[in-house]
């Protein structure tokens, strides 16, 4: 299988107290299409900066990351947003619902973005996958935890998209709802083929992908 | 074309949501007031511009005692406008016996070109063979209806009785009994030789654009005279031009309020978004694909509340006119497009400045935000935002003044306002913050304290929003009655109705001993001796010398010189220094020129000034430059001059005095006593102008209810600004055991400490504003009243403590864990 994400000497450092601060160094790893790989870690490990590095949601201060054979770093920000439009999906911890829009709504967002004519259509068929069709109309307030991680879910998968990044999916979640979570995520995970990268505290969760990689003061180790 | 589509469904589900109830509501209210203000101006406008014009008959006449040349009425005709010919002559009318000296107006067919003559008779149209006469006439031949009468070597019939002249009370002129005749019948008379005392006159009228070319292109000799309307009543030009200021600042302190609560709400906006805009940059959306997602909902948005604002302007104008009974008896015209144009600009500004800048900010959310919330908002030039608004609200004040001057003044105020209101609000919490560490207050005081301090620039931007709108509030309630008061006053009950004119200098005596055994004030008899400008600085002038049409009139016609002494008591001395009566040295005499026709005709402190007074020419100094209160209802000269040099000069005398109304006999004996003097009741035009006032300070009145709506959003809006901040604060206190009753008194104390300090600064800057805009704008008297300084604070305090406590009730009876989920 193809490699889809590729990382290099990947490194971030910050300025603490005016002193520099190394939270990542020297990560490099690959990830082949369909795979899944769940990045572990106790908290303060750096977990949550390689996935957004990972995705091109924050720079480096050194290496590179390959998405599908583009260098994320040589594009420029909005470069980097056509990249992930045009390959990834996101699942937060915190859910990122819009609280303005309808369940429905929010799950036709990217697909909106993305200028989709059949975004509604779409958006309910994915929201009906998740067993959420009751609730298309309500709003996130309105809905339970574990309802909203659904959504969310639906929202990341409505593109279809090649990678699928998750921060600590399941952190807000109690632990049936969180397996029902993550039996969903697996279940797009092999309908749609999609790799996933998955930053997780949950040893559960980790243990039902493919493969882990365990960081420690931004080493792996 | 899709991204309008998403942009018009992200506002469709963000109004629902209500994101947008408070922008929208402030768009509504700022252009609706100034649409209500420009639209009803623009009536009035027209309404007493329609009224002056029917004072000469027409928009323009030229006047001369020759027969004027085709060549005006072929230039006015081959601009497409209207016009007619009029000549006046004194004669001798007679008629049953009797001969009376009246005042012939000979009309051609059309006359009058504005107005209409009010007659009563059988004629609807002035026809060959046929006379209308005044009551006077009539009163004193004894005729009625039908009568013959003879003028010159023809006979007439009186056809009507004229009720109503279009072509009084402008000039001094036509105060003998009125004859109007057709002009084909005025060679029949015989009346017209060579030597005929005639005034020829040309009316024009028509098209605004056509007027002011063919005014500027006309070149007129030294015995033709222009008069305009602008120049007739100045009055009431200047009553009105003060009521549109004062109507115009009531209107944009609304527009201010609006802007401060669409900064609020915009602050809000953006906070609530971050999160988002984040999230959509993750699924790939690109910065400028956001920014006009974000541009495409404000512009629409922005349009809808325009549009209504617009609408409720309308409908409000027409209320206001319909209130008002002496307008809804004016039967005004109806208002042009402009002013609901300028409030949609002005109101689509306002969004600009005050909303969509602070926009630009989530087009630079970090996709990053979706791992860290704690990301705080993108740090974009804060000067840039409100640099932005204050630009804004600068050129708003410049285009709503017509006055660049006075619009940087405003803007430079609003600016050092902003920054005085955000200067000291800043420097009241760090105090605070140092009293919050003192430990003699109990747990709450200090929780107050510090929950106030610790938002530190959300605070201080709360405190001068609601400073700015209770300064507004203050500004319209307490001030705006102290100006009203003050200009009210500029027309005491005793100010003068009557003007004297004609006195001879052997007459003085015997007109001053009439007002002595009347037992009325003695007038003050002013000389006045006509004479014609001819060079300033040793260099000939004529109407060639000038652009501008009114300094071409002004120099081709002979100004009314007067001397005197001292300076009128109610002139102000602009620059250089008045005559002492005793030391005026030399041979070299001085003048006082009134600082707007200074202006006009270019004459500045120290010219020489020559004139022409009947042949005779003297040359004197300007040693001062005078303001003079038009709409004084005094005698007001625009030169004055030491009484040395116009002794040598024929000068007749006039004054300006307070004649009661049960005194009325008295004037007409006075002009029986002496039959060559002129009375002129000028009690009409008090009238308007203290009707002016009156409309004026009741349609403030409707524009301040605007003011206080817009002082309400400002309100909902600052106490919604850390909305969401406090309700998680609640929640997590309530966690940790805080009771409902001690959340309570935090909310309420912290609403309290806001409202108190804004109150207290509003005050100040009202007290500051009310000064400035007397003194500077509107040029009156002012005097504060001392109860702004207990009911700023007061009303602050309270106003806030009542909107705080509704706006917080919810957060106290909902859980903990809803309200958590919730923000």
């Amino acid at each position: 299988m193809a490699v889809i994400v590729q990382a290099a000497g990947l490194g971030k450092q910050v300025l603490s107290g005016g002193q520099p601060l190394t939270i990542l160094h020297e990560v490099g790893f690959t990830v082949r299409s369909g795979e899944s790989l769940a990045i572990v870690g106790a908290s303060g490990s750096g977990k949550s900066t390689l996935l957004g590095l990972l995705a091109g949601l924050d720079l480096p201060s050194s290496g590179s990351v390959w998405l599908d054979g583009a260098d994320l770093f040589a594009l420029d920000e909005d470069g980097r947003a056509r990249k992930r439009r045009e390959l990834a999906g996101f699942v937060f911890q915190s859910f990122q619902l819009l609280p303005a829009l309808t369940a429905l709504e929010n799950v036709m967002l990217p697909l909106e973005l993305q200028g989709c004519r059949d975004a509604r259509a779409r958006a309910s068929a994915t929201l009906k996958q998740v067993g959420l069709s009751a609730r298309a109309h309500h709003l996130p307030k309105h809905l339970s935890g574990g309802e909203q991680q659904r959504v969310a879910l639906a929202r990341a998968f409505v593109t279809r998209p090649k990678i699928l990044f998750a921060d600590e999916p399941t952190g807000n979640l109690d632990a049936d709802t969180g397996a029902q979570v993550i039996d969903l995520l697996f279940e797009f995970n092999s309908a749609q083929h999609t790799t996933l990268i998955l930053v997780t505290h949950d040893e559960a969760l980790a243990r039902r992908c493919t493969r882990q990689l365990r960081l420690a003061a931004g080493r792996v180790v | 074309m899709k991204l309008l589509r998403l942009s018009l469904n992200l506002l469709r589900r963000d109004w629902r949501a209500g994101e947008w109830r408070v922008l929208m509501l402030a768009l509504v209210l700022a252009v609706g007031s100034l649409a209500t203000v420009g639209l009803f101006a623009d009536r009035v406008r027209q309404g007493l511009r329609q009224q002056a014009t029917s004072l000469i008959g027409a928009d323009l006449r030229i006047t001369s005692t020759r027969p004027l040349s085709p060549e005006y009425r072929t230039q006015a005709e081959a601009r497409g406008l209207r016009v007619v010919e009029s000549r006046t002559f004194p004669s001798m009318v007679s008629a049953r016996g009797g001969v009376v000296l009246a005042e012939i107006l000979a009309v051609g067919s059309g006359y009058p070109l504005r107005g209409r003559i009010e007659v009563e008779g059988r004629a609807e149209r002035l026809g060959s063979g046929e006379l209308w006469a005044d009551e006077r006439l009539m009163a004193r031949l004894g005729l009625h209806l039908g009568d013959e009468v003879a003028l010159g070597a023809r006979h007439f019939v009186l056809a009507a009785r004229i009720v109503r002249d279009v072509d009084q009370s402008v000039s001094f002129a036509s105060f003998a009994p009125r004859v109007m005749m057709d002009a084909r019948d005025l060679a029949a008379t015989g009346l017209l030789r060579e030597g005929s005392r005639v005034s020829y006159r040309l009316l024009v009228a028509g098209d605004e654009v056509q007027l002011a070319a063919f005014r500027s292109a006309l070149r007129l000799t030294h015995n033709e005279k222009l008069e305009d309307v602008r120049d007739a009543r100045p009055e009431i030009r200047v009553a009105l031009e003060r009521a549109e200021h004062f109507l115009g600042l009531a209107a944009l302190t609304a527009a201010i309020l609006a802007g401060a609560a669409m900064a609020l709400a915009a602050r809000r906006y953006v906070a609530r978004h971050l999160d988002g805009c984040a999230v959509m940059r993750c699924m790939g959306a690109q910065q400028g694909q956001l920014l006009r997602l974000f541009l495409y909902q404000f512009l629409l948005a922005g349009l809808l509340a325009v549009l209504a604002g617009c609408v409720l302007g309308y409908v409000t104008q027409a209320l206001l006119v319909q209130a008002l009974v002496t307008m809804r008896d004016a039967v005004l015209p109806q208002p042009g497009l402009s002013p609901a144009l300028k409030a949609a600009a002005s109101g689509l500004a306002l969004l600009v400045g005050f909303a969509l800048l602070p926009l630009l900010q989530l087009r630079r959310v970090s996709p990053l935000r979706v791992l860290r919330r704690e990301m705080g908002v993108p740090s974009v030039s804060v000067w840039l935002g409100y640099g932005s608004a204050a630009l804004v609200l600068g050129g708003l004040f410049v285009w709503q003044a017509g006055s660049l001057r006075l619009g940087v003044y405003v803007l430079g105020g609003l600016l050092a306002g902003l920054a005085l209101f955000g200067g000291l609000a800043w420097a009241l919490l760090q105090m605070l913050r140092h009293v919050s560490m003192v430990a003699w207050h109990g747990a709450i005081g200090r929780f107050v304290l510090t929950s106030v301090t610790r938002r530190g620039l959300a605070a201080v931007l709360q405190i001068v929003a609601l400073s700015l709108g209770g300064m507004a509030l203050l500004l319209l309630t307490l001030v705006r009655g102290d100006l009203l008061a003050s200009w009210q006053g500029k027309l005491p009950p005793d100010t003068p109705n009557r003007f004297l004119v004609g006195v001879q200098p052997d007459q003085r005596q015997a007109v001053l001993e009439f007002f002595v055994r009347q037992k009325l004030p003695q007038p003050l008899l002013l000389p006045m001796v006509k004479g014609r400008l001819v060079a300033i600085n040793q260099r000939a002038i004529s109407a060639d010398s000038y652009v501008e049409p009114r300094a071409r009139g002004l120099v081709e016609r002979e100004f009314n010189l007067s001397c005197a002494d001292g300076m009128p008591a109610w002139n102000t001395l602009v620059s250089g220094r008045w005559w002492n009566s005793s030391g005026v040295d030399g041979d070299v005499g001085e003048l006082s020129v009134e600082e707007g026709i200074a202006k006009t005709l270019g004459i500045h402190l120290g010219d020489d000034l020559t004139y022409d007074v009947a042949g005779s020419r003297f040359t004197a100094k300007v040693t001062s430059l005078r303001r003079v209160q038009w709409d004084s209802m005094r005698v007001n000269f625009f030169v004055i001059a030491t009484p040395q040099i116009l002794q040598a000069y024929p000068a007749s005398y006039l004054a300006s005095f307070h004649l009661p109304e049960n005194r009325v006999q008295a004037g007409e004996d006075l002009v029986r006593d002496f039959p060559n003097l002129l009375l002129i009741d000028t009690g009409a035009v008090i009238t308007q102008v203290r009707g002016i006032i009156v409309q004026i300070s009741q349609a403030v009145s409707v524009i301040f209810l605007f003011t206080l709506a817009g002082g309400g959003v400002v309100l909902y809006a600052a106490t919604l600004a850390v909305q969401d901040e406090r309700a998680h604060e609640a929640a997590i206190l309530r966690t940790l055991g805080a009771n409902t009753g001690w959340l309570r008194r935090l909310h309420l104390g912290e609403f309290a400490l806001l409202g108190g300090l804004a109150g207290a600064l509003a005050a100040a800057g009202a007290v500051l504003l009310g000064w400035l805009l007397a003194s500077r704008v509107l040029d009156i008297p002012y005097q504060p009243d001392g109860l702004i300084w207990l009911v700023g604070p007061g009303c602050g305090l309270l106003l806030l403590l009542v909107a705080g406590g509704l706006s917080t009730r919810g957060l106290l009876i909902r859980s903990p864990a809803r309200i958590l989920r919730e923000v």
